[in-house]
């Protein structure tokens, strides 16, 4: 058993209703006890979507379990047919249904519907939401995609190229968004648009919006845009095997890493890429070398989310923006070897941990000026005091904007600079604070004006070294009380009081550096003299 | 009366003016009982909930709250894996460590609940008995006590039935009768506890005690001089066994609206020998104040025809406010489930040609939805924007559980509840 206060992830039948609620002629019947229907609110509410998702549930109660569970199900498979008239099916079991084993897929079958019926095997004690998305679109693509054995990749790669007519555009396909995915409407957009303007013909966008028979024209392109690798890997690695297909790993997000794509897909269409490079305005870029961004240099940032999207915004605060990153990690263990890998490219170690304990343990212990992180990185970072930008699922209903706001593309980066600047306090803010403590309206405990807060209280303003958050494995109350009066006993009077002098936002790292210092040094007491000898031999 | 649609006539009875009450099996689009954790954590500051069940219920907790950014939240799930499945960790050794690691890290806390959801029944992991073992580890620390929020056992408001009943079984069977009380049972907000405590002391009747209390340490007097009075519609097993201590129910309507509150004040009041000059004296200010207040919502209700979903079971009581008060039409009123003892007033006050429902088929309960074409329906967040999205107008259910309704002070925002949505069409259709 694991104690959990916040879950990352849904359980993997989450998933498969995130492929079925993003096609249009699919349907999901799901085993499942009554009040799983709650998952619903995630695609009206959240999503704002205007159907309810195409989910039927068995609902069944305590009162069913003596009877046939079974025949409840093959009476929901039917019905579900009968009234929404599907192109295909997926049939599955949420956790307690896997439970009472009444085998959906074997007792869909049974029914002999004349549609497709797909069976999902989703074990919901192990695995979670994104690896279940991942399978269900892996097995819908393979359910519904016609394979001929008989050829082999290589020959259906020299099948495509020979039936193409003279000046006939390269075509791809975009797999990997769907219902539910963060900010996955505007990517799509702004993608789809980059490789038409590229002169390449997109032929299926999937799961998002696609019908069953789109997916069965996914073969007939001449290569496939992975662009969410947790949904979509799986599935472009079997086309890839199966029909030739070769696939894009560049994930672009961010503007060095859409100049890459640009470049990577233009090779895989054999184009040119240059002009349409050449033709960008890159106003993310000339926003973060304009000298009002200059203080942003080296600021300390806390990066945690799934795979793709924390490694990719790693690499954007740290060459594009100019951040330093101090913390990298994901919840996603499938993307570990890549995220560990990254991390190393800043010197830090990857944080790989579905617990949330453990990345607000991380957090409070590196004190970052910034966190980018999911909706619960905010809990964390509004517990700590520190500014927070959402980059990542999971994310609340604040983060399927309205307004078009990708992150990937030209566009995306300039999305990306704004969002993870406003929680920032502004330059001549910071400076005059810094010059200047005791003003009664912009003073150094205060939240950045621009933000239209009022001072927040005391108590939310809990610098890192006087928390601790013991991880759930770890936990022992006497550590805290044990900590703290430590930490009193070490400075001395008029110290704490000069580093009460310190602006709110990089006390918590003075306070730390000069601690680590005292230690390194055998110092036993913090006087003003040992924090400026902390000081000068840390730097800034 | 609208055609309606292949609602099964078995098992069919009637109530009141010959309402007929329906009973349909099928999709529920309902809540389970772990949904009440929400706002019981609130109620009852010094508890904490942990949740025994798999990452559908820690995902289905998170869904409902985190919206809220929390600090220190008072639930959690001890989320179930295949070890436990395995029989490779023994289950309640399991449970024993994440208690204590939890109850280590929060020594504030004085009450601990264990949740049962739909894994942890069907594995028959016993919750109960665990509670009992890891009570006497914790004597002197926090009580520890269990009960049952799933899905498949209960619906969405019956999680606060089980809690309550669980808080009640803690309380010993009575030995002798002590001066007669009032209980009221259910969980209020705090602003309308103290409204009603005001007014019943106002009527002489001083000995006043509210179930749940708001700290675990209050003491809940049951006796055989005990009379309570359901403050919420859906407290079945709640009430059983504060009757098995000796308690005897005070039968009225639900605090509801001006009438229901008369009513729910007037059938203590009786009990307590409160002479009718005394309750008009102690009421009619109150009544008059909030008929004013009532008064500038009825123009936008009076025959407006309403369905309802079924979700918590303030369903009926919310039917009878709003036919007899606001002078709405009631179409169907879905209910998932009818305990026609304590509803019993209740019907009797609901008009004639409304249907009642108990359970439900949600694809069906569409059906007859848009062919009743109603000018308002109440429905859970699943099905809402859906409706909206087809040009009808919706109240969302869960509002109604969250919000002040009770008492006279409350009537008009009750009213106003179902005002909005009607008022906010018209304003974006013009």
């Amino acid at each position: 058993m694991q104690l959990t206060l916040w879950t990352y992830e849904g359980p993997p039948h989450i998933g498969a209703m995130r492929i079925a609620a993003s096609m249009t002629d699919l349907h999901y019947v799901l085993h499942s006890p009554q009040g799983d229907t709650y998952a619903d609110l995630l695609f009206t509410m959240i999503g704002r979507s205007r159907k309810r998702p195409p989910v039927t549930y068995t609902t069944f109660q305590a009162r069913d379990l003596g009877g046939d569970t079974a025949q409840l199900f093959k009476d929901s498979v039917n019905n579900a047919y009968q009234r929404f008239q599907p192109k295909a099916m997926i049939v599955g079991a949420s956790c307690t249904a896997e439970l009472i084993q009444d085998d959906p897929g074997g007792l869909a079958k049974a029914l002999t519907l004349p549609i497709p019926v797909i069976p999902l095997e989703l074990p919901s004690y192990q695995k979670k939401e994104n690896w279940g998305a991942s399978e269900t679109f892996y097995h819908i693509v393979r359910g519904l995609v016609a394979v001929d054995k008989s050829i082999s990749a290589q020959q259906y790669q020299e099948n495509r190229s020979a039936s193409k007519q003279e000046g006939q555009k390269p075509t791809c396909n975009i797999l990997g968004p769907t219902a539910l995915g963060f900010r996955n409407r505007d990517d799509v957009q702004e993608i789809a648009g980059l490789l038409e303007s590229m002169g390449i013909e997109v032929r299926v966008v999937a799961p998002l919006n696609a019908s069953v028979s789109d997916l069965a024209k996914i073969p007939a392109a001449d290569f496939n845009v992975s662009l969410y690798p947790e949904i979509s890997q799986l599935t472009c690695t079997w086309l890839n095997k199966t029909f030739g297909q070769p696939f894009t790993k560049t994930i672009p997000i961010g503007t060095k890493a859409t100049k890459a794509f640009v470049r990577e897909v233009a090779q895989l269409a054999s184009l040119d890429p240059e002009a349409i490079l050449a033709a960008q305005e890159e106003r993310a870029r000339w926003y973060a070398k304009s000298v009002d961004s200059t203080y942003l240099t080296d600021k300390r940032v806390f990066i945690f989310g799934d795979g793709s999207h924390a490694i990719a915004a790693a690499k954007v605060a740290a060459e594009e923006i100019g951040f330093k990153v101090v913390g990298l990690g994901t919840y996603s263990r499938e993307f570990a070897r890549e995220v560990r890998e990254a991390a190393k490219s800043y010197g830090i170690e990857a944080l790989i941990t579905d617990d949330y304990l453990e990345v607000e343990q991380k957090v409070s212990e590196l004190a970052p000026d910034l966190v980018l992180g999911t909706q619960m990185e905010r809990h964390i970072a509004k517990r700590l005091g520190v500014p927070c930008a959402v980059i990542s699922a999971p994310v609340h209903v604040q983060d399927f904007p309205a307004r078009y706001s990708p992150q990937m593309g030209f566009e995306g980066a300039n999305v990306l600079f704004d969002t993870w600047i406003h929680p920032l306090m502004m330059g001549l803010e910071e400076h005059l604070i810094m010059m200047f403590r005791d003003d009664f309206e912009f003073s150094a405990k205060a939240a950045p004006s621009h933000l239209g807060h009022a001072a927040p209280s005391e108590a939310s303003q809990i610098m890192a070294s006087q928390i601790s958050v013991p991880s759930a494995s770890s936990l022992k109350v006497d550590d805290e009380e044990v900590v703290s009066s430590d930490v009193e006993s070490l400075w001395a009077a008029d110290a704490e009081k000069e580093l009460g002098k310190i602006p709110f936002f990089v006390r918590g790292k003075a306070r730390r550096n000069t601690e680590k210092f005292a230690v390194e040094h055998s110092i036993s007491r913090i006087t003003i003299e040992t924090l400026y000898d902390a000081k000068a031999h840390y730097g800034r | 009366m609208n055609a309606v649609v292949d609602l099964p006539k078995d098992h069919l009875s009637s109530v009141g003016k010959n309402i007929p009450i329906y009973k349909e099996r099928g999709q529920r689009e309902v809540f389970c009982g772990l949904t009440g954790i929400i706002w019981l954590h609130r109620k009852i500051q010094d508890a904490f909930f942990l949740v025994v069940g798999s990452r559908t219920c820690a995902h289905l907790v998170q869904s409902a709250a985190g919206v809220m950014i929390f600090a220190e939240p008072r639930f959690a799930t001890a989320i179930i894996d295949d070890r436990d499945l395995a029989g490779i960790a023994d289950a309640h050794e399991e449970l024993d460590r994440v208690v204590k690691s939890l109850l280590t890290r929060r020594p504030d806390i004085k009450m601990l609940f264990l949740v049962g959801s739909c894994p942890s029944e069907v594995i028959k992991l016993d919750l109960s008995r665990a509670a009992q073992r890891l009570n006497k580890e914790f004597l002197n620390q926090c009580r520890i006590l269990s009960y049952s929020g799933s899905g498949i056992e209960t619906t969405f408001t019956q999680g606060e039935d089980a809690c309550l009943a669980s808080l009640v079984n803690e309380i010993p069977k009575p030995v002798m009768a002590e001066e007669k009380n009032l209980l009221v049972v259910g969980c209020l907000p705090d602003v309308v506890e103290d409204q009603f405590q005001r007014l019943f002391n106002k009527l002489g009747i001083a000995r006043v005690s509210f179930f749940p209390p708001k700290n675990s340490q209050q003491k809940i007097e049951i006796h055989s001089n005990t009379q309570y009075l359901l403050a919420q519609p859906f407290l079945a097993e709640t009430a059983r066994l504060i009757e098995e201590r000796g308690a005897k129910r005070i039968s009225a309507p639900f605090p509801f609206g001006i009438e229901g509150t008369s009513a729910w004040l007037k059938a203590a009041a009786n009990q307590w020998g409160v002479s009718a000059q005394k309750f008009d004296e102690v009421t009619q200010p109150k009544i008059e104040r909030a008929q004013k207040a009532l008064a500038r919502y009825i123009p936008m209700l009076e025959s407006k025809r309403i369905s309802f979903f079924p979700d918590s079971q303030l369903e009926i009581p919310l039917a009878r406010f709003l036919s007899q008060e606001c002078g709405m039409k009631v179409l169907e009123i879905g209910t998932p489930y009818l305990h026609k003892q304590h509803l019993e007033v209740e019907l009797d006050l609901l008009p004639e040609n409304s249907r009642i429902v108990e359970g439900q088929d949600v694809e069906k309960q569409l059906d007859r939805c848009r062919a009743d074409k109603p000018d308002i329906v109440v429905c859970g967040l699943g099905l809402a924007n859906p409706l909206e999205a087809e040009g009808i107008t919706t109240k969302w259910s869960i509002e109604l559980v969250f919000s002040p309704v009770h008492g006279y002070e409350q009537a008009a925002d009750l009213a106003e509840l179902f005002a909005r949505p009607l008022n906010r069409s018209m304003k974006l259709a013009a």
